[in-house]
């Protein structure tokens, strides 16, 4: 087994977090909520998990992953830099007339690391399920990693292509879903009740594993565990909105408004960053 | 004027099937997705010659189109056919953001296409398809005439063309006047029969009605150019700019709504370059219905003798 430096994944989360707020503030709009909220989940993925190389994006043998959830493009931005894909400095163009950072993730730009456009809920797991099928069909050993938000789960295109993953046997595939039972409208039990969730996967006939999403550790031995057998497996990885930043943690008015200029240095000591 | 001989009546539904079969015996990374009606659509010939390249998603049309992009994302050349009101309209978004925002070379088959579908009625009559598709960035929009063109198209749209496709037929087996060895081009008009006093742009079903058409204007001594265009998008500007200024007039023909059709597309390269009388001839912004496809035809318009009749009128005018 791999040795993991698990203080060095906090402080890479830390360092995500901290670039995402500062991007959003520059951008002066964005999804600021599950991108923290996202933030320990990224980099488990992107340190640990993958078998990727940001220096070869387009290496064939690369693990690959599909942002459904388009709209936390600004805590998946900022892990791209982290990983080496893109300067740091990039972050500053989020939004921005003519950058390689999109509002929502787009190939059309050029950003290395990004596999399928996304924005439009509900269409990436398909995607990552074309992507599996295919790889099944060439004998590739790779993997195709999906992360959905959980309001996502509304849309009904998720259960056709959640159906189509288990009846085609789809083992090389892993959804994640930020499961922070919150959206733009409030609770998502108020808007559209989506329990029993973990059920619902199960019947549809994935392997499903909870976890605590914002716990390193949680999620590594979550990670870890995967049998990539028979089934397509996914981690109900539950998270808090806004995590990190005591106080929007948990709000649901953060799912898509940026940290103001003047409450940015507030937001980074709440963080904890320490130069 | 060239005599075009029917050798036949087929549906263009098969010229489809044969031509996906005859793109995929070349090119190993074509892959068929079924969405439950498989034979319906003539994509069983190609899942019976290479069952291990044909995937079964059943009738999930949207999941169908994301599958299709993630295969499209791993080399794969993913055929995607049901009927148009499935295939086209209920997965707009999907082919907007999945397939044509990512460039992806996905084709998508839309069958039983037009009125012509007949008993089933107004839900299975996609008379909308070609506004919904051609107004999507990148996507190549074809129609064939016949079911030779089908073939022939389908074939070079899949092995030759990049990015998305969308390719329109219909069910009812009609009149199949395609030479095999003649050359047919994507992207270009086809002059089917000269003529200077009007010109006559017909698409899929309606160019042999257009035909017929000008055979009927013929014999009242007015002599009609007939195009026939198995491309809409991206239009043969050419084609259409030489038609309005040599003939001076334009009538269109098309199994679809008046709004937003070939027909529109027409009007858009004439009305801005060389503006021409025209007539545009469809459905009128409305529903069919059901009843047998020669009466639906008869009924709402889609023959030579009221492509005929509607010419006489604008003449006069």
């Amino acid at each position: 087994m791999k040795t993991i430096n698990i203080t060095r994944l906090k402080k890479t989360a830390l360092n995500i977090r901290r670039n995402t707020l500062i991007s959003l503030a520059e951008a002066g709009s964005g999804h600021t909520g599950a991108s923290l909220g996202l933030a320990d989940v990224f980099t488990v993925l992107y340190f640990s998990v993958l078998n990727h190389d940001p220096k070869n994006p387009q290496h064939p043998e690369r693990d690959r992953v599909v942002l459904s959830v388009g709209h936390v493009a600004p805590g998946w931005y900022a892990t791209l830099a982290e990983s080496g894909y893109i300067p740091q400095e990039e972050l500053m163009s989020l939004r921005k007339l003519g950058s390689r950072l999109q509002g929502h993730p787009a190939t059309d730009h050029g950003l290395p690391g990004l596999e399928s456009s996304s924005g439009s809920l509900g269409q990436g797991l398909s995607v990552a399920v074309g992507m599996a099928l295919a790889d099944k069909m060439d004998g590739k050993n790779r993997k195709t990693f999906c992360i959905m938000g959980d309001g996502e789960m509304q849309e009904g295109s998720v259960w056709e292509a959640a159906m189509s993953a288990s009846h085609h046997k789809l083992q090389n595939l892993v959804a994640i879903v930020d499961r922070n039972f919150l959206q733009i409208d409030g609770e998502t039990g108020d808007v559209m009740s989506l329990t029993p969730l973990s059920k619902k996967w199960r019947s549809f006939g994935w392997d499903v594993r909870m976890c605590d999403g914002n716990s390193i550790e949680d999620l590594l031995h979550t990670f870890d565990t995967l049998l990539y057998e028979n089934h397509p497996s996914i981690i109900i990885a539950k998270t808090l909105m806004g995590k990190g930043v005591k106080s929007i943690e948990n709000d649901y008015l953060w799912h898509g408004r940026p940290p103001g200029r003047e409450e940015l240095e507030g937001f980074l000591e709440e963080l904890g960053y320490d130069e | 004027m060239k005599n075009y001989k029917n050798k036949g009546n087929k549906p263009t539904k098969t010229g489809f099937g044969e031509g996906v079969l005859a793109a995929a015996g070349k090119n190993p990374n074509v892959v068929g997705i079924g969405v439950d009606i498989t034979k319906s659509v003539s994509m069983d010939l190609f899942a019976d010659a290479f069952p291990d390249r044909f995937i079964s998603i059943g009738i999930a049309e949207q999941n169908a189109v994301g599958v299709s992009a993630g295969l499209a994302l791993s080399g794969k050349v993913p055929v995607f056919a049901t009927y148009a009101v499935f295939s086209a309209l209920r997965t707009t978004d999907f082919i907007r953001v999945s397939v044509c925002y990512n460039n992806l070379h996905v084709i998508i088959g839309g069958a039983h296409a037009g009125i012509s579908v007949g008993p089933d009625g107004a839900t299975h009559q996609a008379l909308e398809d070609i506004a919904i598709m051609r107004s999507l960035p990148r996507m190549t929009v074809l129609s064939p005439a016949d079911a030779t063109q089908a073939k022939m198209i389908t074939e070079m749209a899949i092995n030759e063309l990049s990015g998305p496709v969308y390719i329109r037929f219909g069910r009812e087996a009609v009149p199949d006047f395609t030479d095999e060895k003649q050359k047919l081009e994507i992207g270009k008009g086809q002059l089917l029969k000269s003529g200077n006093d009007l010109s006559l742009v017909a698409t899929g079903h309606m160019v042999w009605e257009a035909l017929q058409a000008a055979e009927l204007l013929a014999a009242s001594g007015i002599d009609a150019r007939v195009i026939n265009l198995h491309t809409i998008k991206p239009v043969d500007e050419d084609i259409l700019i030489r038609a309005a200024k040599e003939t001076g007039m334009i009538v269109t023909v098309e199994e679809h709504q008046v709004t937003g059709g070939m027909g529109s597309a027409v009007a858009e390269v004439v009305s801005q370059n060389h503006p021409a009388r025209m007539k545009i001839l469809g459905m009128p912004d409305r529903f069919g219905e059901s009843g047998r496809p020669e009466e639906l035809m008869e009924k709402y318009g889609f023959t030579a003798k009221h492509i005929y009749n509607e010419t006489l009128k604008l003449l006069k005018k």
